[in-house]
């Protein structure tokens, strides 16, 4: 008996946009010169109201050319190219730290604190570091942003396949030992089978943090487009209306990361019989 | 106060399609030891949560101390020893047993003093100062059964207390609690899945059947009072638990 | 003690190493300094450090930090008196955790000015949520039995909050707080390049890498390294004091 999510999420949403008004109204109130209705329609507003927000993102999505700097797509799309390439680059060293980590002993004492270590060093300490790195090497654009990014979704891929690789218990490994299985065959049918459950929670945190990496990266690498760039610009000349309809640009993209990764689970799911 | 701690009339409970509990009629007299017995899922905890207002009938009536179950919770009348230990992890022994006396706001000293004595009953007085995960499953259960005795309620509930013990260490904490209600004026109501059990303890033993959870028997016990574990070798023991098994079959063959 | 002799043993190597090869393959510094040049530009100009870290670690990252755990504390115990806006506003608040929030940086400088409430605002922000999630999964991890318990013996509200769901949810709590103190310094140090008072440590590394100063740029970083594993040990610590075993 799963009782329905929709009503409540539905009246939450309610609740927030009727706070959104509210608050917009209050903050906007002086520069409108207490015109209620001026509230909402304010060009440079200290809050807009979530229907300019809307506006806003329309115009510069289906208003504008798709290869037109002004267009949402078009920043978007630089965007997610480094969320992408990021988060590909850092699944593929997390698992491999992962399968490392299980595999050699020495390894998980030695490595595993210096890798939690890892992320309490703000990625945009390290950012300008990367980019003269990069730079110094002739790989400019494309390749330190999705280092960043990197840099920000390998954790949470290694910490969680660490604990799935592990996740077999003595009966199940005996029960392969009996059968003389080598490493090898015990990853292939034991351990990374049983690390599916917590891969995918893990892949959704780090497609999420490969978002914040790839538009955080676009700051200080002095980038001209992206969404980070459209932050920064819209942050210069105050325009209000173009910071936020960047960013709910940006959350659809991390949300649509997280639910493309949802989907794939799904699938996976389907594959082995409705059970992970 | 009233002679009778527990009077149901027609009591139904059902969740959903599950007819939990279907008329049910019962009435438990002061200082009695009633045992509830039945298949698995037949109702006896809910039974038990609803005499706790822990969970509301559908339809029927019922009285706790002649009071309705709410009231009697609110005025504390009854301890309720549940199916596992329940105890919080992060307080000691002791300070799992003067939970309750906390909840009412006794003064500190009269709650340790308390705690000391029930402590010393269920035979844990060394370990007060130990964490539950210290504590074998059968003292947790003990330490769950001094929680209850604390509040020195009127009524004690208790569900399955001893299903998860060895045989020893069941017939310990059994002659124990049958001291306990002989040497005071306790009235319990005791869910159990073992015909022994009930037979050694009750005074009466309820047998029920399941789906709808009715009540196929109500079994008077003739045993002597200040018995012990040895009883259980006598040809009175034997028929009274042939009377239980014959009516428990009896109530099977009914679904 | 052996525990950490690895890691630590593993640490010292890579310091020698790095050592070794700035010196012997003589890389251009502007690629990578060496450990000591770092060090000597760590101890250079200890008034300027200290500004930095006063701005950017106890101002905007600690009093970030402390409004928004508070913040989704007392929105999570709100929440928790009715089901029905828990299951209303867990599923949107776990969904904005995954958003990039530090995009409100702009926003934050717009409405707080330039100084550390700006920056203190973003985090805020960036930890409200987690604390709020976690919160409410704390105060729900309540098991049925020990829910039963307290209501058979008429707990108040207060009581059962302050005797059972409170300390249930404590491990919920500290995770919270492990994630949360990360959190804030990548916050705090992010919001910075959206302008600032000339000082802070993301301010430092920003301007210090444009002057091609890399030796300075380490050395903020080995500092803001050590704020944030700093915060995470001593939370760790707490937790092995606080917690319990279950
Ligand atoms: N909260 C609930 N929601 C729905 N159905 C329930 C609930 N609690 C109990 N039931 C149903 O009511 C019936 C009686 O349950 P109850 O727990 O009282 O049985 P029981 O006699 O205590 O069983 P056992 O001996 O296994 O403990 C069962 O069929 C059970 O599925
Ligand atoms: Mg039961």
């Amino acid at each position: 008996m799963k009782e329905s999510r929709a009503l409540p999420i539905a009246v939450a949403l309610a609740i927030l946009l009727l706070l959104w008004y509210a608050a917009a109204v209050a903050l906007n109130w002086t520069q409108a010169n207490g015109d209620l209705l001026a509230t909402m329609s304010l060009a440079k507003p200290l809050l807009p109201a979530p229907h300019q927000i809307a506006v806003e993102f329309w115009n510069s999505t289906a208003g504008q050319r798709i290869d037109s700097k002004r267009s949402l797509i078009f920043h978007a799309a630089v965007t997610a190219s480094s969320m992408l390439a990021g988060f590909a680059l850092g699944v593929a060293i997390g698992l491999l730290l992962a399968i490392l980590l299980v595999h050699v002993r020495v390894l998980d004492r030695a490595l595993l604190p210096w890798i939690v270590a890892s992320q309490t060093v703000p990625i945009l300490a390290l950012a300008p570091m990367i980019v003269v790195v990069f730079g110094a090497a002739g790989l400019t654009g494309l390749v330190p942003k999705a280092v960043i990014s990197a840099y920000l979704s390998f954790f949470p891929v290694v910490i969680g396949v660490a604990k799935g690789l592990r996740a077999p218990d003595r009966l199940q490994l005996d029960l392969l030992h009996t059968y003389d299985a080598g490493r090898r065959r015990v990853f292939t049918v034991l351990r990374w089978p049983s690390a599916m459950r917590f891969l995918f929670p893990s892949l959704k945190v780090a497609i999420a943090a490969a978002t914040v990496g790839a538009i955080v990266a676009e700051l200080p690498t002095g980038a001209e487009s992206g969404l980070g760039a459209r932050l920064l610009a819209g942050s210069y000349y105050g325009q209000t209306l173009q910071i936020w309809a960047a960013l709910a640009m940006a959350s659809l993209l991390a949300a649509s990361g997280v639910g493309a990764v949802v989907l794939l689970e799904r699938l996976v799911i389907r594959a082995r019989g409705g059970r992970l | 106060m009233s002679d009778t701690t527990v009077e149901a009339r027609g009591l139904d409970l059902v969740f959903g399609d599950v007819a939990a509990l279907s008329e049910i009629d019962l009435t438990v007299a002061r200082g009695d030891f009633v045992s509830l017995i039945g298949p698995s899922g037949c109702g006896k905890t809910s039974l038990l949560r609803v005499v706790a207002d822990l969970a509301q009938p559908t339809g029927g009536t019922i009285l706790v101390n002649g009071t309705t179950p709410h009231a009697a919770r609110l005025a504390r009348a009854y301890g309720y020893v549940f199916q596992a230990p329940a105890l919080l992890p992060w307080r000691t022994v002791e300070r799992n047993v003067t939970l309750p006396l906390e909840i009412i706001g006794l003064p500190k000293d009269e709650r340790r003093a308390r705690a000391c004595q029930q402590l010393e009953s269920v035979g844990l007085a060394a370990f007060a100062r130990k964490f539950p995960w210290q504590l074998s499953g059968g003292m947790q259960q003990r330490a769950s059964i001094a929680r209850a005795l604390s509040l020195q309620p009127s009524l004690l509930l208790m569900d399955e207390p001893f299903g998860a013990l060895d045989e020893i260490t069941r017939d310990g904490l059994n002659l124990r609690l049958l001291r306990l209600w002989e040497a005071t004026n306790l009235t319990v109501l005791f869910v159990t899945h073992s015909i022994e059990e009930a037979a050694f303890l009750s005074s009466r033993i309820v047998v029920m059947s399941a789906r709808p959870g009715r009540i196929v028997e109500v079994i008077e016990s003739d045993l002597p009072r200040g018995r012990d574990l040895d009883i259980r070798d006598d040809a009175s023991f034997h028929a009274l638990a042939h009377r239980v098994r014959t009516a428990l079959r009896a109530g099977h063959s009914y679904g | 003690m052996t525990r950490n002799a690895l890691p630590l043993l593993f640490g010292v190597a890579v310091l020698l190493l790095w050592q070794a090869a700035v010196v012997g393959f003589d890389i251009p510094r502007i690629l990578l300094p060496a450990p000591t040049e770092i060090f000597a530009a760590l101890i250079a100009d200890p008034s300027t450090l200290f500004a930095d870290l006063n701005q950017t670690f106890f101002h905007s990252t600690l009093i970030g930090l402390g409004i928004g755990c508070a913040s989704g504390f007392g929105a999570a115990l709100l929440v928790d008196r009715s089901p029905f806006l828990r299951r209303g506003f867990v599923p949107l608040a776990s969904l904005a955790g995954a958003l990039p929030i530090v995009g409100i940086a702009p926003i934050a400088v717009m409405w707080f000015g330039f100084d550390w409430p700006s920056k203190a605002a973003v985090v805020a922000a960036l930890t409200f949520f987690p604390s709020f999630v976690h919160t409410v999964a704390g105060l729900e991890s309540v098991g049925a039995l020990e829910r039963d318990l307290m209501v058979s013996l008429a707990a108040s509200r207060g009581q059962m909050l302050r005797k059972l769901q409170l300390p249930a949810s404590l491990p919920f709590l500290f995770a919270a707080l492990k994630v949360n103190s990360v959190l804030a310094l990548t916050g705090a140090v992010v919001a910075e390049f959206f302008g600032t008072p000339t000082v802070g440590m993301g301010f430092r590394i920003a301007t210090e890498a444009a002057r091609m100063n890399i030796d300075r740029v380490w050395a903020m970083i080995f500092v803001v390294a050590l704020c944030g594993s700093g915060s995470y040990a001593i939370i760790a610590l707490a937790e092995r004091r606080l917690a319990y075993r279950s």
